[in-house]
């Protein structure tokens, strides 16, 4: 077990990196606390595969340090850091059995054999494989074989970091659904830091504690799922979770007064953006309501229904505003009047939140 | 329930009249000829299983076998191990990957009959290269045509030379198309480089070993042009492989009968020993 931190990193898969686009991950200082269950969500292509690989040593980066317990581990390889990692296709050792394939790391490192024994066993228990120790791993389908990749990863009971990298990707529905409740089961019994990869919200939000948002190589925010669905930092964020994602509403600013299609807008909060930047409002279309009077106008463009609630897709002037609804929804062409939450309504400049908190 | 369509069999009917044509009726004449006797003025008589049993009698023929046998079993102990230790130290990509592949091709790229005649001439005492250096410069009494020894030796490294690169490319295709994540997988397990090669790559590259064994051993068994061009089977008979044998015996001294049922005993060697390995091979993938 161990608390993971990462200090100035900064990586380029170029020899001499010129400027900061050419960086695949941005400069970054973070921590990982120990026994924490952690997931990197973004895009694909935003580094997050960059940053796991640089945390397990298959990647040494540019610049900055990795620490385990503030140990300096940078330029240690893999085998030394005593970490684990389940990859986005099931890795298996075909011709072992799959005792043979869960023993193999400990074999590797010289563990007598009744100590592999007790451990295979136990391990294979958890991950419910016990009675089928003996056959070969290759005839295994994929979320088996995925579930072995993990176990060789869990029988060390040494190690600091499992780490998985998309590991649902080949995996059927279903089973998907089954495989994450057991990872997290797994998680509150050993209580291992874990860091979870993927671009999926869904994946991310059921299995972290705490998820680090990734874009373009840069942590835009890191929270738990409740504050990343709440409160974005940035609206990158507030697009990318939720379905459907965050409203951000191109808006006029005058010192404290916040306007959208010229009507006043209420907000949580001073705005505070800088001139010259583009500010935007950014609010959740679940705290979006329609009213008769007051409020923004705006036709209704079509509505969903989408079983216990309707997602109404609205035209401010040229500008759509979703908005999740309860009970009916108004049919399309309608004239309605939108209403922004005040608590939940933020003003962004450049894209990052730019309101400050009064009161709290 | 599969759907019956009898309509496959017209698109397998261009095929069959082929392979009629280039391998069912010639080797019909070639069973033809050996149930029967001749003296010439193209008058055959019945003979039974006379020639099969001759054959398998004959000493002159289990020599020329056991040397065949020898002669296979030598050229895969070196071409197989030395082709995969070739293909696991060749570069995975960059510059030098079109490079190793140029070189490794050449030797397949060369007629056989050349390949035979270069080494016939690389190897002569007087004015060969290698002859040349092994006689006069380091003193080795080294001369093929009248040492069976050096005679052996000469036809094993020319076959080496010719034949590993198949055995390299082969193994090579199989080593490129392991993902990435094995590797890294095995290095997060701790492995040794031993431990990589045998769990992973090894496995990895079974069906293309099993390719590379299965068209080696079928080739050199029926090798013919290189030792013939080289050696002639010489000295004497110690590089008379098999189908040196067979040539002599069919077109050397026409014996039609004799050399037929020796070369359907010979087919049928080469067919069950194909058959046992790749059925031993393929075993466990059921």
């Amino acid at each position: 077990m161990a608390r993971i931190t990462l200090d100035g990193l900064r990586h380029s898969y170029m020899p001499e990196p010129q400027g900061e686009e050419d960086y695949a991950l941005k400069r970054m200082d973070l921590e990982w606390k120990d026994g924490g269950a952690y997931a990197l969500l973004g895009p694909s292509g935003c580094g997050k595969s960059t940053l796991l690989n640089i945390i397990s040593g298959l990647l040494h980066p540019s610049e900055g340090r990795v620490l385990f317990n503030d140990r300096d581990v940078t330029e240690e390889p893999p085998d030394r850091r005593n970490i684990a990692q389940v990859f986005q296709f099931p890795v298996i050792y075909d011709t072992m059995t799959v005792y043979d394939n869960l023993a193999f790391p400990l074999r590797n490192r010289g563990v007598p054999a009744i100590q592999v024994d007790a451990r295979v066993t136990e391990i294979a228990e958890m991950l419910e494989m016990g009675d089928r120790l003996r056959t070969r791993a290759a005839g295994l389908g994929p979320d088996d074989k995925q579930k072995i990749s993990m176990g060789r990863g869990l029988v060390r009971d040494d190690v600091n970091v499992i780490m998985f990298d998309e590991p649902l990707t080949v995996i059927d529905p279903a089973q998907k659904w089954k495989l994450r409740s057991k990872l997290k089961e797994l998680h509150q019994k050993i209580a291992v830091t874990m860091i979870y990869v993927t671009h999926d919200q869904t994946e991310a939000l059921t299995f972290a504690d705490q998820v680090v948002v990734m874009q373009e190589g840069q942590v835009v925010q890191i929270g738990t799922p409740v504050d990343l669905f709440e409160c974005p930092r940035h609206t990158f964020v507030g697009h990318f979770i939720g379905s459907p994602g965050m409203n951000i509403l191109p808006c006029a600013v005058e010192g404290q007064r916040v306007a959208f299609q010229g009507v006043t807008v209420p907000t949580a909060g001073v705005p505070d953006v800088p001139s010259g930047a583009a500010a935007e409002i950014g609010v959740r279309p679940e705290f979006v309501s329609l009213s008769t009077e007051g409020g923004i106008p705006a036709i209704v463009r079509k509505a969903a229904d989408i079983g216990r609630h309707t997602v109404v897709e609205a035209m401010a002037g040229d500008v759509p505003v979703s908005a999740v609804l309860d009970g009916t929804a108004p049919e399309a062409g309608s004239e309605v009047r939108l209403r922004f939450d005040p608590t939940h309504t933020r003003v962004y400049a450049d894209g990052w939140l730019a309101t400050r908190e009064t009161g709290a | 329930m599969k759907t019956q369509n009898q309509r496959a069999w017209f698109f397998v009917l261009p095929v069959l009249i082929l392979v009629a044509f280039n391998a069912l009726v010639p080797l019909m004449t070639v069973v033809n000829y050996s149930v029967q006797e001749t003296f010439g003025d193209n008058l055959f008589f019945w003979h039974g299983l006379g020639w099969f049993e001759d054959v398998l009698r004959s000493e002159r023929f289990h020599a020329a076998l056991g040397r065949q046998i020898l002669f296979t079993a030598t050229i895969l102990i070196i071409e197989v191990p030395l082709g995969v230790a070739i293909a696991l130290t060749m570069p995975r990509k960059g510059f030098w990957v079109p490079v190793c592949l140029v070189l490794m091709s050449l030797p397949l790229l060369i007629p056989w009959n050349v390949v035979g005649a270069m080494w016939n001439i690389f190897t002569l005492p007087d004015i060969g290269l290698l002859g040349y250096f092994l006689n006069t410069v380091l003193g080795i009494d080294y001369n093929m045509t009248q040492s069976p020894v050096a005679a052996w030796v000469t036809v094993i490294v020319m076959d080496v030379w010719h034949w590993t690169s198949l055995v390299v490319l082969l193994a090579y295709a199989g080593l490129i198309s392991i993902p990435e994540a094995y590797y890294q997988a095995a290095k997060i397990d701790a492995a040794s480089n031993w431990a990589i090669f045998r769990y992973i790559q090894l496995p990895k590259m079974k069906r293309v070993l099993t390719i590379a064994i299965l068209l080696r051993f079928m080739d050199s068994f029926n090798i013919y042009t290189e030792p013939f061009v080289l050696t002639g089977g010489g000295p004497g008979n110690s590089t008379t492989f098999l189908s040196i044998d067979l040539v002599k015996v069919a077109l050397g001294q026409f014996d039609l009968g004799p050399a037929a049922a020796m070369s359907l005993i010979y087919f049928a060697f080469t067919l069950l020993v194909s058959w046992l390995f790749y059925t031993i091979m393929t075993k466990d993938e059921q």
